[in-house]
């Protein structure tokens, strides 16, 4: 689904991955970890297409296309959704007109006809429910004065709307509390299928309690230094990151 | 070709740029009394108004540009402007007398800009008058208001058939010694339209008039009266385009409503002048514009809704003065600004009935190299008691280049007066147009989503159609900003 090989990538010219290496398929999650500044939310925004990230070199590719041949709408209609870290407040735009108007847009990119308010509100009920979103979510602006938890829980509902292909989790779990971890969570396994894939990028092993990876690759310096199973997120938790930074070029 | 980025979303080509090709009729270029003369002689006027204009001029002599707005241009050179323009098939000599004699070409003009000079069924609810250079050259559906009661015709027939009428309210609100632009105007006026809503009546139709220039060098100067009497109610809308020429247009005009008791006057606005070029500047209008209202009568009421997008230099300021006791302003305005545009608009509102009210709701988006001024002034004279005022002004930044004013002035003599006043600024982030694309949204939706969005409060003032027109105006689609 994603084949990512020896890719580089700059922020505001400065080189930020150093050469990734990363296979992803249909059904699997994979976990990104790593200290910061290591790379990880750049990671999360090259596959989906931020203008702020440049790829200097190295190969991206999402179902046979070279995702760099493709606009951020355009890979998005593909299947790939990226949950911001820190997503932006859109005073004036209507969060339920914001959900339609991008349920559309992929309804009009597979051929389909657009759903009118009324038919789109049936489709949103039963999304919301996966997320436990209360009915105020709609009628607010587009994230604006969203507290940090609302923000990360409209990022699922959107993904719980849109059901992507590819979705790119970018430290979702921070901010959240207990309670709040387990309904994103929970959200997330709902959406899981044999079809779709997960990328979570996280600071913690906690959500790895609640989403189970199938791998966890552990980026250093803008370089996967260790990949591996569930079972290195825990090693992580009990070590740290510096045993890494230190054998893991060779590893 | 796919539009990316904030930058190539606010320079899009102006598409009403194109110029008709028409055998000029009488064209006068330069300024002096016998320019006056002339045109008064050539529309065939009464010497009433021979007397008007030349009064005008000689004051206008006397008086000097005004440079108090934020705005900055090259002199004018009121000696280079033609004043007097007409298309040979549409000559005050000789005046199509029906809709079906409106020569082809300029037809074909008005429906290139959307403007049909018939009197379809599906059209049955908007008459329209065509102004093209100096001259009307068709107004619907006139024959169908008069049998309302309602004149609707161009200013010049108006002088004709109705002089009583024109004598007694005209120059009532905007004297010829006003402003510089005002005496400028009433010197030279050319046409405009014409409405008077008698007693106990509501227009059965929205009214509106076109104003196209068409001819390089050439200056519009029209005038536009409506007058409502007791109970009566109208709604109009006025539309304006003009060719893309290197050179600086002057547009000046005079706009006076007359509201009496309980009478109701809606006032649209959507114009879209040629801007100059996005790059240089060059070419464009200078839009020089008085615009008031009057509310004469108690309980009446004037509502100026506009959506400002053309013009090199927009210079305006609808207003209402309050004199009827309970009487209601408002004032609800987009000005968009791109390129090297600059606009200094608002609003002014003069409380002197007792109980008068008056709300301003402005919204301001500056893109590209702009510059958007909110200027607006309220008055509460001593024997308004008991008056309101509610003032919202919100400014939207689209780019790191542009920029946006507010000149909020608040006069208040009467201490029972109660004025509010709001205001923000925002700015339109790539951030956010990432974050739409990434949901599948192109740059150009998130667009026009966030900017419908900031200009909803005054869009939804808008008469039903007009509201889409304005939306599109804008470059946007209605998608998304319904819900």
């Amino acid at each position: 689904m994603l084949g990512i090989q020896d890719l580089h990538a700059e922020v505001a010219e400065k080189n930020i991955l150093k050469g990734i290496t990363l296979e992803v398929n249909p059904g699997e999650v994979h976990a990104i970890m790593g200290p910061n500044g290591s790379g990880k939310s750049t990671l999360a925004k090259v596959i989906a297409g931020d203008p702020n990230v440049t790829v200097s070199r190295g190969i991206l590719r999402y179902e046979g296309r070279d995702l760099k041949d493709l606009d951020p709408e355009q890979r998005a209609l593909a299947g790939i959704f990226l949950a911001f870290q820190y997503p932006t407040e859109i005073p004036g735009v209507n969060n339920a007109s914001f959900l339609r108007m991008a349920y559309n847009a992929k309804r009009k990119a597979a051929g389909q006809g657009e759903l009118d308010p009324l038919e789109f509100d049936e489709v949103l009920q039963e999304r919301m429910k996966i997320v436990q979103a209360p009915r105020e979510f709609l009628d607010r602006n587009v994230n604006h004065g969203f507290s940090g938890g609302e923000k990360k829980r409209n990022e699922i509902l959107q993904m719980a709307v849109l059901q992507p292909k590819l979705a790119l989790l970018d430290e979702t779990d921070s901010g959240l509390d207990v309670d709040a971890l387990r309904v994103v969570a929970d959200g997330v396994n709902r959406l899981r299928s044999k079809e779709n894939a997960v990328v979570l990028v996280t600071h913690y092993q906690r959500l790895l309690n609640y989403i189970v990876p199938d791998r966890v690759h552990i980026l250093v310096d803008g370089r996967i230094v260790k990949s591996g199973g569930k079972e290195l997120a825990l090693t992580v938790e009990q070590k740290g990151y510096d045993w890494l930074s230190v054998h893991g070029r060779t590893a | 070709m796919k539009i990316k980025s904030i930058h190539e979303i606010v320079n899009r080509e102006y598409q009403y740029g194109f110029k008709t090709e028409i055998e000029p009729g009488v064209q006068v270029k330069g300024l002096t009394e016998d320019t006056i003369r002339f045109i008064s002689h050539h529309k065939k006027e009464p010497e009433w108004l021979l007397e008007f204009r030349l009064k005008a001029f000689r004051h206008w002599q006397k008086m000097k540009e005004p440079h108090w707005a934020h705005v900055d241009y090259e002199p004018i050179n009121y000696q280079d402007v033609i004043y007097y323009s007409e298309p040979k098939a549409a000559s005050a000599d000789d005046k199509p007398k029906s809709l079906e004699e409106v020569d082809p070409e300029l037809r074909r003009t008005f429906d290139r800009l959307g403007i049909p000079l018939i009197e379809q069924k599906k059209l049955a609810g908007i008459a329209v008058d065509a102004i093209f250079d100096s001259v009307s050259v068709a107004t619907t559906f006139k024959e169908k208001l008069k049998e309302a009661g309602v004149i609707f015709c161009s200013f010049s027939e108006a002088v004709h058939e109705y002089p009583e009428i024109v004598k007694k309210y005209m120059a009532s609100v905007v004297p010829y010694t006003d402003n510089f632009f005002a005496a400028l105007n009433s010197a030279v006026f050319t046409d405009g339209s014409f409405v008077f809503v008698p007693k106990n009546t509501r227009c059965p139709m929205e009214l509106s008039s076109y104003f196209r220039i068409n001819t390089e060098g050439s200056g519009q100067f029209e005038r536009t009266l409506i007058v409502c009497e007791d109970n009566a109610y109208v709604s109009y809308l006025e539309g304006c385009t003009a060719p893309r020429f290197d050179t600086k247009q002057l547009h000046a005009a005079i706009v006076e409503l007359i509201a009496l008791d309980h009478a109701e006057i809606k006032y649209s606005t959507v114009q879209n002048w040629y801007a100059g070029d996005v790059k240089t500047g060059k070419g464009g209008i200078y839009n020089f514009v008085t615009k008031r209202g009057k509310c004469a009568g108690n309980h009446s009421k004037i509502s100026w809704t506009q959506v400002e997008t053309g013009s090199a230099i927009t210079w305006k300021y609808p207003s209402c003065i309050l004199t009827g006791d309970h009487s209601v302003g408002e004032f609800y305005s987009v000005a968009l600004t791109t390129g090297k545009q600059q606009a200094d608009t608002g609003t002014k509102m003069i409380h002197i009935g007792k109980k008068t009210r008056s709300t301003i709701v402005s919204k301001g988006i500056s893109a590209g190299e702009s510059s958007n001024s909110y200027r607006g002034l309220v008055q509460v004279n001593a024997k308004a008691e008991g008056a309101r005022n509610y003032t919202q002004c919100d400014s939207l930044l689209i780019g790191p280049r542009c920029r946006a004013n507010t000149f909020p002035y608040v006069d208040i003599q009467n201490a029972t007066a109660q004025v509010e006043h709001e205001a923000s600024t925002s700015k339109v982030s790539e951030e956010q147009l990432f974050y739409f694309r990434q949901r599948g949204i192109s740059a150009e939706d998130a667009m026009a989503s966030i900017i419908n969005g900031f200009c909803r409060d005054v869009f939804r003032e808008l008469p039903g159609e007009f509201a889409v027109e304005a939306t599109q105006l804008l470059g946007l689609k209605l998608e998304g900003a319904t819900g």
